[in-house]
């Protein structure tokens, strides 16, 4: 007895931790006419008024889709590039091993700030400024060190036994690959591809820099330049909030086993 | 060299190409650029670029608005930091003692971690707004003008920024205490330990090397910060929460000094690789090689 209610105490304690999420989703649902007065904390009734402004007036919609597009095709192409390279790391024989993954890991603590410059000219130089491609490089600069490094663990948790008897039997490199590393493998490239999700959907610097117009805003960004002629629309803002804070809900819900596997394995890897 | 160990370099060399190819192109390049541009004067969009060697540099050290931002980036930095790791220590221990809803319990900490930093931006505005906001609701009295105060910016800031990375800290600590054999406390119970010796004997310097690597994860993002002062304050009021990437940020694309903006830049990334450095001679002497 003593013992649930210390854990509900604690419990209690964390919901209060994430009450600047939970007061915004509260504020997402209060009329227009109760936001800006305190007391009550309770809409008398709870709208979905600003979910529907948001969703039919602003660029948030637009700004979803772009951040899903980029997002997914940053995982991929940072997947496709990191598995390979990570497989060679892992297992391959290469000269200068060592250096190279210091490298990788070095590169993760440069601060973006250092390269958005030059970035930006490649860019424009290549004439994809404002466009999904420009981001998803941007995004992979930073994601593909990460997958690389984290990847390369995982890989090498893999029993190279079971490789072996593979090759006895006549596999190839890229057959052993595919069907024996790649499933064992799975949980670890599962949580490095929720953790290039989320740094992608995340990111703002690049994503700010890099777009002009809705062809290629994410919501970050959209979010950061909410228009409010003249006054600020609360509500709106509250429900373009919660929306853009859609993705990383289902994943610390859903698939919070993985998320902390990859982020675990990013911190404490030895 | 055996006929399989070459083939094998030879795969390894074709697997890692490409992603070595898009590292050198998309990191390497811009680093090697940002480098060079810092020694010039160099602004776009007048078609000026002429070599200035170390003048920017030599301007930095005589640039108040530089040492300002270096300072409240070393004081964001500090305390930030600081707070986290005594707050996530203390988060892990209350949820290592959990026995029910620990699921629940990580789900309510990483969402604050997982959202966009500019989510967080937002909310922290709304709960500050001086007339409608929670802060001050809950504080009584009379309302205080959080973001707007030069004395208050920089703590709100933090507060935002404490509140959106001690999951991470509470979350590897949490971790490691975990895999504590819990023989270890037993053994110093019957040797009569109290509840305080067997934290500072037992729990600390097991969770010394973990708090290690929190340190310098989490210096090396608040050293770099930008997101949240840009969002929340725009570096103000009179630049009280203007970091070394905001000021370089500014330079860059606002008064749109490519030059004089990319040796911000430099320093801020030296300023980083810096620390980097001597927190990895740490971990290397602790035996926690990376």
């Amino acid at each position: 007895m003593k013992r649930l209610l210390r854990d509900a105490g604690v419990l209690g304690l964390l919901a209060v931790y994430a009450i600047p999420f939970f007061w915004q989703l509260l504020t997402s649902f209060k009329p227009e006419g109760e936001l800006l007065v305190l007391p009550p904390l309770l809409p008398s009734y709870p709208t979905l008024a600003h979910y529907q402004a948001v969703l039919e007036q602003s660029l948030i919609p637009r700004a979803l889709a772009n951040s899903l597009g980029v997002a997914a095709l940053t995982t991929l192409l940072a997947l496709v590039l990191g598995l390979f390279g990570a497989y060679a790391l892992a297992r391959l024989p290469i000269p200068g091993k060592a250096p190279l993954l210091l490298g990788v890991i070095a590169s993760t603590a440069f601060p973006p700030i250092a390269t958005v410059g030059p970035f930006y000219l490649l860019l424009r130089t290549l004439g994809l400024r404002d466009t999904w491609g420009a981001l998803i490089l941007a995004h992979t600069s930073f994601a593909l060190p990460l997958i690389l490094w984290l990847l390369t663990g995982f890989l090498r948790e893999v029993p190279e036994e079971l490789e072996e008897a593979a090759f006895l039997d006549g596999a190839s490199r890229f057959q052993v690959l595919r069907s024996i590393v790649l499933p064992l493998a799975a949980p670890g490239v599962a949580s490095a591809a929720l953790l290039t999700f989320l740094l992608s959907w995340n990111e703002f610097l690049f994503a700010y820099t890099f777009t002009a117009t809705e062809a290629s805003r994410t919501v970050p960004v959209a979010l950061a330049l909410f228009p409010g002629v003249f006054e600020v629309p609360w509500g709106d803002i509250a429900a373009a909030s919660i929306l853009a804070s859609l993705p990383p809900i289902v994943i610390v819900v859903g698939l919070q086993r993985y998320l902390v596997r990859g982020l675990l394995a990013g911190a404490l890897r030895e | 060299m055996t006929p399989r160990r070459r083939a094998d370099r030879r795969t390894g060399f074709l697997l890692l190409a490409p992603a070595l190819a898009v590292l050198v192109a998309l990191t390497v390049y811009p680093v090697a650029s940002v480098l060079w541009f810092s020694l010039q004067h160099r602004m776009p969009v007048f078609g000026i670029a002429r070599f200035a060697g170390v003048a920017h540099y030599a301007f930095l050290a005589e640039d108040p608005r530089f040492s300002n931002a270096a300072w409240i980036t070393f004081a964001f930095t500090t305390v930030s930091v600081g707070l986290e790791l005594g707050l996530g220590l203390l988060v892990a221990l209350a949820l290592r003692a959990q026995r029910t809803g620990r699921r629940l319990g990580l789900s309510l900490l990483l969402l604050a971690w997982a959202l966009p930093s500019v989510v967080t931006a937002r909310l922290f505005e709304w709960l500050y707004h001086p007339a409608a906001g929670l802060a001050n609701f809950l504080l009584g009295g009379h309302p205080l003008n959080w973001l707007g105060d030069p004395v208050l910016a920089l703590p709100g800031v933090i507060l935002a920024d404490v509140w959106r990375t001690m999951p991470f800290v509470a979350l590897i600590c949490y971790a490691r205490l975990t895999t504590i054999a819990p023989e270890l406390y037993e053994a110093a119970q019957v040797d009569g330990a109290g509840q305080l010796a067997m934290f500072r004997r037992i729990t600390l310097p097991l969770l010394s090397q973990v708090l290690l690597i929190g340190l310098l994860f989490r210096s090396l993002d608040a050293l770099r910060a930008f997101d949240l002062m840009f969002v929340l304050t725009g570096g103000g009021p009179a630049g009280t929460t203007e970091t070394l990437s905001v000021y370089a940020y500014r330079n860059l694309f606002q008064t749109l000094q490519l030059g004089f903006g990319s040796a911000v830049a430099v320093v801020a990334a030296a300023l980083v690789m810096l620390v980097a450095w001597a927190y990895l001679r740490i971990l290397r002497r602790e035996g926690l090689t990376a």
